[in-house]
């Protein structure tokens, strides 16, 4: 079942495979008007790779993901998936290309009346694949997701996690190019979540699926997605790749987000307790792999004749690549701190703390 | 005791006439019902194929039959079973006003158990390129059929219920036996034979399709 030319790198550089521009999706609101779920979205999303989508509640997360299978149509602007303009066919065009796009859900919405096994078997019965052929496609499917000794169970005996991989199964059936996931662990606890993510990234290694998924969790979107896409009230507010989302947000609503789970510098309380300890200015630096190294910049401080001592901070990885935000105090002459400060900051990102004397002039 | 023995050829008759009545009845109010229920769900705002004219238009047609007293109804409709059934008496003529009764009264029930079935099982389908009727076919109505089951049991109580007046129209049945023999007539065992036979037909039926909901549901 794996198609090893689907398994291109991301961002090939080729056509996106998922094309959205100026997309607007419009709802009726109660008591007249409209509100605008979607309002000027472009995104597009590589043939390969895995997109993040985060957002809080309400931002337009799940309109967006079901106008790529066209559940839904946008009011203007258009959606295009391999080259077809979905947001253009008919209902029934619309079942060939839906074959091509898998689709999971927080909830799973798998068929309660149907087994495991005749859950994943709906797909193919749907798309009229040959009944012989059934039996050797699910038990693949099933061995995939780790669940061949599950087939004939139905879904309430089984547990989140499991049905969530019943979920995936399903949605594999028919070879898609495509998963679409909305929420798929916002049910789960952490435990189950981290399984479900490890297969996600076996569906998208291994099998070369594109994915697009939702998520308003920055840990899921840290350990999976390549790129991300930041949504706030119907906009995409800001895209990129992930580790340069997480190592300098650009945008307040990332910055947020990225908050969750990396602090940029301690927290107000913190700060107070710290600066009570340590006399001298307090900045923090943002290295990032592209930038110069913590090494660097000790020697930027030795050579102006400061000391400095690291107060806060650590380390973070995404993806395999390192970056780290370090408060220091820096203590010694006024100006050779103000010059060893000016000159740091020509290499990494610089945040000054504002000191306990001017803590009030500056609130 | 004595006049029970002596009518025991009708007290059995009667009660075969019962069932005919009600399974009959139950069949075609009930397909009717289901088609009509599938209807009004699929018609309704975000169903699986809103319509919102059709839709009202159904609405205010099984509202305006349902609440008529069947009592009523089975006169009223005598007219009408003379034109389709060829006879406004008789068990065709009370058999063809049940089956409408019963088609509204079911689509309701039809509509209220579909509604419970999450509508991310079917946008699940749909999203996995199926249509409109398969989805109905092969989803909705599957999802649905343990509360559907328990819901036409119900259905059967109530026409056991209705066909008991079936005197009014001249049609046989327990109703009418228990009717022409044991009240008109003074016979107090009579008529608590009647009642007898149908509490336990009305038992059994309820015994077979609890049993039947039970099964589908836990599997
Ligand atoms: N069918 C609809 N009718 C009316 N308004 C809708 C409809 N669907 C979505 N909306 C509105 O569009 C906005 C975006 O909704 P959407 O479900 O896409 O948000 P979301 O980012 O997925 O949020 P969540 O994290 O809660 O799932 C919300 O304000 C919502 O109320
Ligand atoms: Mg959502």
């Amino acid at each position: 079942m794996t198609d090893p030319a689907a398994g291109a790198r991301p961002g090939a550089g080729s056509e996106p495979l998922i094309r959205l521009r100026d997309v607007v999706r419009a709802f009726p609101a109660r008591g007249g008007g409209e509100v605008r779920a979607l309002d000027g979205v472009d995104l597009d999303v590589a043939s390969g790779e895995i997109l993040g989508v985060v957002g809080y509640s309400g931002a337009g997360k799940s309109t967006l993901l079901r106008l790529v299978n066209a559940l839904d149509r946008p009011t203007s602007g258009t959606v295009t998936v391999a080259g077809r303009e979905v947001s253009a066919l008919s209902e029934r065009e619309l079942r060939t290309v839906r074959r091509d796009i898998g689709m999971i859900f927080q909830q799973f919405n798998l068929f309660s009346s149907r087994t495991v096994w005749g859950n994943v078997a709906y797909p193919l019965q749907v798309a009229g694949v040959p009944k012989a052929e059934h039996r050797r496609r699910i038990s693949d499917l099933l061995h995939f997701v780790g669940l061949a000794d599950k087939a004939h169970a139905h879904p309430e005996q089984l547990s989140g996690g499991q049905k969530q991989r019943v979920g995936i199964a399903r949605a594999l059936a028919t070879d898609p190019q495509i998963l679409l996931a909305d929420e798929p662990t916002s049910a789960l606890d952490p435990q189950t979540t981290s399984e479900v993510l490890a297969l996600l990234r076996r569906v998208n290694e291994e099998l070369g699926i594109t994915i697009v998924l939702i998520t308003h969790e920055m840990d899921v979107v840290r350990s999976l997605a390549h790129r991300v896409a930041v949504m706030e009230a119907g906009r995409v507010v800001e895209q990129g790749d992930t580790y340069d989302l997480f190592s300098r947000p650009g945008h307040p609503a990332t910055r947020r987000f990225v908050d969750t789970l990396v602090e940029k510098g301690p927290p107000a309380r913190a700060l107070d307790r710290l600066r009570e300890r340590h006399p001298g200015r307090m900045v923090t630096l943002s290295f990032r792999e592209q930038d110069a190294s913590p090494a660097d910049v000790f020697a930027v401080f030795v050579e102006r004749g400061v000391q400095f001592e690291l107060v806060h901070g650590g380390v973070e990885d995404v993806r395999g690549r390192t970056f780290g935000h370090l408060t220091f105090t820096v203590t010694g002459a006024d100006e050779a701190v103000a010059d060893a400060v000016a000159r740091v900051a020509t290499l990494v990102e610089v945040t000054e703390h504002a000191t306990r004397d001017d803590a009030g002039g500056n609130a | 005791m004595d006049r029970l023995l002596e009518l025991e050829g009708l007290f059995w008759d009667a009660s075969l006439q019962t069932l005919y009545i009600v399974f009959t009845t139950l069949v075609l109010g009930g397909m009717g019902g289901l088609l009509l229920g599938l209807l009004l769900h699929t018609t309704r705002p975000g169903g699986i194929a809103p319509q919102r004219l059709v839709h009202v238009a159904l609405n205010v047609l099984v509202n305006f039959f349902r609440p008529i007293p069947f009592i009523v109804f089975i006169a009223a409709a005598q007219p009408a079973a003379r034109l389709v059934v060829g006879t406004g008496i008789g068990n065709k003529s009370l058999i063809f006003a049940l089956s409408i009764a019963a088609t509204f009264g079911i689509s309701r029930i039809v509509e209220q158990n579909l509604v419970s079935v999450d509508p991310g099982v079917l946008e699940a389908s749909r999203a996995m390129g199926a249509g409109r009727l398969r989805t109905t076919l092969t989803v909705l109505l599957p999802e649905a059929l343990g509360p559907l089951v328990l819901g036409y049991t119900f259905a059967l109580v109530a026409i056991v219920d209705m066909a008991a007046v079936a005197g009014v129209v001249g049609g046989g049945g327990l109703g009418a036996f228990a009717l022409t023999y044991g009240y008109r007539q003074y016979e107090p065992v009579v008529t608590w034979a009647a009642v007898l036979m149908i509490i336990a037909f009305v038992q059994l039926a309820q015994f077979a399709g609890n049993r039947l909901a039970r099964r589908i549901m836990r599997r």
